[in-house]
């Protein structure tokens, strides 16, 4: 490894969270911090880079490949960029029963997607997922980002519009202060 | 509701007739962790099982066993214990655990806490699904709440018994639910089952015993321990005891958790409770547990039928975790298997060769029919393919996948036979020329 590699930019960034983390288990089982400590690694960008698979791989002594494995078989690790937010809408029987996937098909053509797909300015990825335990307050989805995940019940195409507006402007004011 | 009707007093959904029952002191105002108190100051942890398994309490994640006899199998030569809190509900139509957390969490915690102590445990684990961050983040909060009340930490009470609560979030995977796959992701691994035996109780996380339990089976403990195991036997029926929290979802005009006794018919949940059926059309299946149950077919005396661990059997399905999912007459069984179907394949963990292969050709197969583009030997062959995967598969998963599709092909037959426009003069699974020599399926 050269110098630079030997950087440890999560353990630079995230000192207390990973103290926190590797506490929660054994000493001799620091493999276990590998999934809260993917979730640190996604809080900047909302995937994992490369070079936070090698540090993580570092911190908890296990290889790369093997933390990379951790994030192919989860659904919520990312290996590449899309949009900031993920709008996840659970189209699962139950929820699909009560119009899930009118909602859905509705939303991304107001959104001018596809299912799967980013909006124009990068802000949003609408996407179909599994239960997500809200069978009774469908059509709902989940908004996923860096900071983490919240539920948005008995929802309407006007009301997810609605937040993906408000989203917009907090990115938009964001800007302005950069 | 209907008119007149009383006060329900809730065992476990307390928090709806005590709100702010969030509120650490509130909990306790309400005599929250006395029960805790009287175990660790005053039981002996071989009394508490004692007591668990004379209440009849039995698993409520779906599998029914006896909680008591589970916690009595933890291995006394190897230590240290730990137990672990099964909060990854992720089974399609299960909604309760997440009310029970998000409202009523110290109770949970507090059964969590009772179960460490009879089983020997000074560590315990809570395996959210990845998707309960924010119940995660505010139970992070509450354990540090405990921790400040002194009903976490060393020498709880003044004894000599310490206990320790982590949380750990899961990342979207609906196979950590079962319990071997749970241990491996908690110890950063794929969430992939493990051989058993040996059992966690014997060989759990971190190679150590572990007794892992459902959220809403711990939410029974500490009233059990309150008022006692003859009071806990006066609700539901003998080999059922107990309130249950049924996650009632699907076609139906009310749905949502209803706690009721075990015991209680279909009927009084789907029409009383869950206000009947959405546009008042005519109810065709019953799902009682879930994406993973055997389709029932809704008439009378499936809907008179007690919903308990005996009686849901009789009917030729499980009651699992008590997700029941109405289905009417609106509804196509081609287009709800390929449903179930797409679920299983994205969720089999690929360890076994019967459930990953298995699922993905019955999504190709379910694909083909609800599309309309099937022919008859599509069907056939999906009934063989499901069959063939029963009772082959490491773990319920790949069995579970098969029960929605071997189940509607022989009970709804009729949706099949449109969908693929055989007409009853050679009816599917019949003497037809294209069913090849061994190829006729074994009735379930």
């Amino acid at each position: 490894m050269t110098e630079q590699a030997s950087r440890n930019t999560l353990l630079e960034i995230y000192p207390h969270e990973i103290e926190t983390i590797l506490a929660k288990y054994p000493q001799d089982y620091r493999r276990s911090a590998v999934m809260p400590l993917l979730y640190l690694a996604q809080r900047e960008q909302m995937y994992v880079t490369k070079q936070s698979l090698e540090e993580i791989a570092q911190i908890v002594g296990i290889s790369s490949t093997e933390v990379a494995s951790i994030v192919g078989f989860y659904s919520l690790y990312y290996d590449e960029p899309a949009g900031k937010y993920r709008v996840q809408v659970c189209t699962d029987m139950p929820c699909a029963l009560r119009g899930a996937e009118q909602f859905l098909a509705s939303l991304c053509e107001n959104l001018g997607i596809q299912v799967g797909e980013t909006t124009a300015d990068g802000l949003v990825t609408v996407e179909k997922v599994m239960c997500l335990a809200g069978c009774d307050r469908a059509p709902m989805f989940q908004l996923q980002s860096g900071e983490g995940i919240s539920y948005h019940e008995n929802q309407t195409v006007e009301s997810a519009l609605e937040l993906v507006n408000k989203l917009r402007s907090k990115q938009s004011r964001r800007n302005g202060n950069d | 509701m209907t008119e007149g009707k009383k006060r329900q007093d809730y065992t476990l959904l307390r928090h709806r007739n005590i709100p702010d029952l969030d509120s650490l002191a509130v909990y306790r105002k309400y005599g929250g962790f006395e029960a805790l108190r009287k175990v660790v100051m005053t039981m002996k942890p071989e009394d508490v099982i004692a007591v668990v398994k004379a209440s009849g309490l039995r698993g409520r994640g779906g599998a029914g066993f006896p909680t008591g006899v589970k916690w009595s199998f933890i291995d006394k030569n190897n230590w240290p214990h730990y137990v672990v809190a099964n909060a990854d509900e992720s089974e399609p139509g299960t909604f309760k655990d997440r009310e029970i957390m998000e409202r009523n969490p110290y109770q949970f915690l507090e059964g969590l806490a009772i179960c460490a102590y009879a089983t020997g445990a000074n560590v315990a684990y809570v395996y959210l699904r990845g998707e309960f961050w924010r119940i995660a983040a505010s139970m992070d909060r509450q354990i540090a709440a405990m921790q400040a009340d002194g009903l976490l930490g060393d020498n709880l009470f003044g004894n000599d018994y310490s206990l320790r609560i982590y949380t750990h979030l899961g990342a979207g995977a609906y196979i950590c639910g079962e319990e071997t796959a749970l241990l491996e992701s908690i110890e950063g691994k794929l969430g992939q089952p493990r051989l058993r035996p040996p059992f966690p109780p014997s060989y759990g996380v971190f190679g150590k015993p572990t007794v892992v339990n459902n959220v809403e089976t711990l939410t029974n403990i500490p009233p059990i321990i309150e008022r006692g195991a003859e009071w806990y036997r006066t609700i539901g029926t003998e080999k059922s005891p107990g309130p249950k929290v049924f996650s009632l979802s699907g076609r139906v005009n009310r749905p949502g958790n209803y706690e009721l006794a075990l015991g209680t018919t279909f009927r009084e949940l789907i029409f009383e409770h869950g206000g009947g059926i959405t546009g008042g059309a005519r109810i065709k299946a019953i799902m009682a547990a879930g994406a993973s149950s055997a389709l029932i077919v809704a008439d009378d005396a499936a809907l008179d039928t007690p919903m308990d661990y005996e009686s849901v059997p009789s009917l030729g399905a499980q009651l699992g975790s008590a997700s029941v999912i109405i289905i009417d007459e609106t509804v196509p069984m081609d287009w709800l298997i390929n449903k179930t179907v797409h679920f299983f394949k994205h969720e089999s963990c690929g360890k076994c060769t019967p459930c990953r292969e298995g699922t993905f050709w019955m999504m190709h197969l379910t694909d083909r029919i609800a599309s309309g583009e099937a022919a008859r030997e599509d069907v056939e062959l999906l009934r063989e393919v499901a069959s063939q995967m029963k009772g082959k598969c490491l773990c319920a998963l790949g069995d579970f996948s098969t029960e929605a599709v071997i189940t509607s092909l022989d009970r709804f037959r009729a949706d099949f036979e449109k969908a693929v426009g055989v007409s009853a003069e050679t009816p599917l699974f019949g003497s037809s020329p294209t069913m090849k020599p061994g190829t006729q399926p074994e009735p379930v």
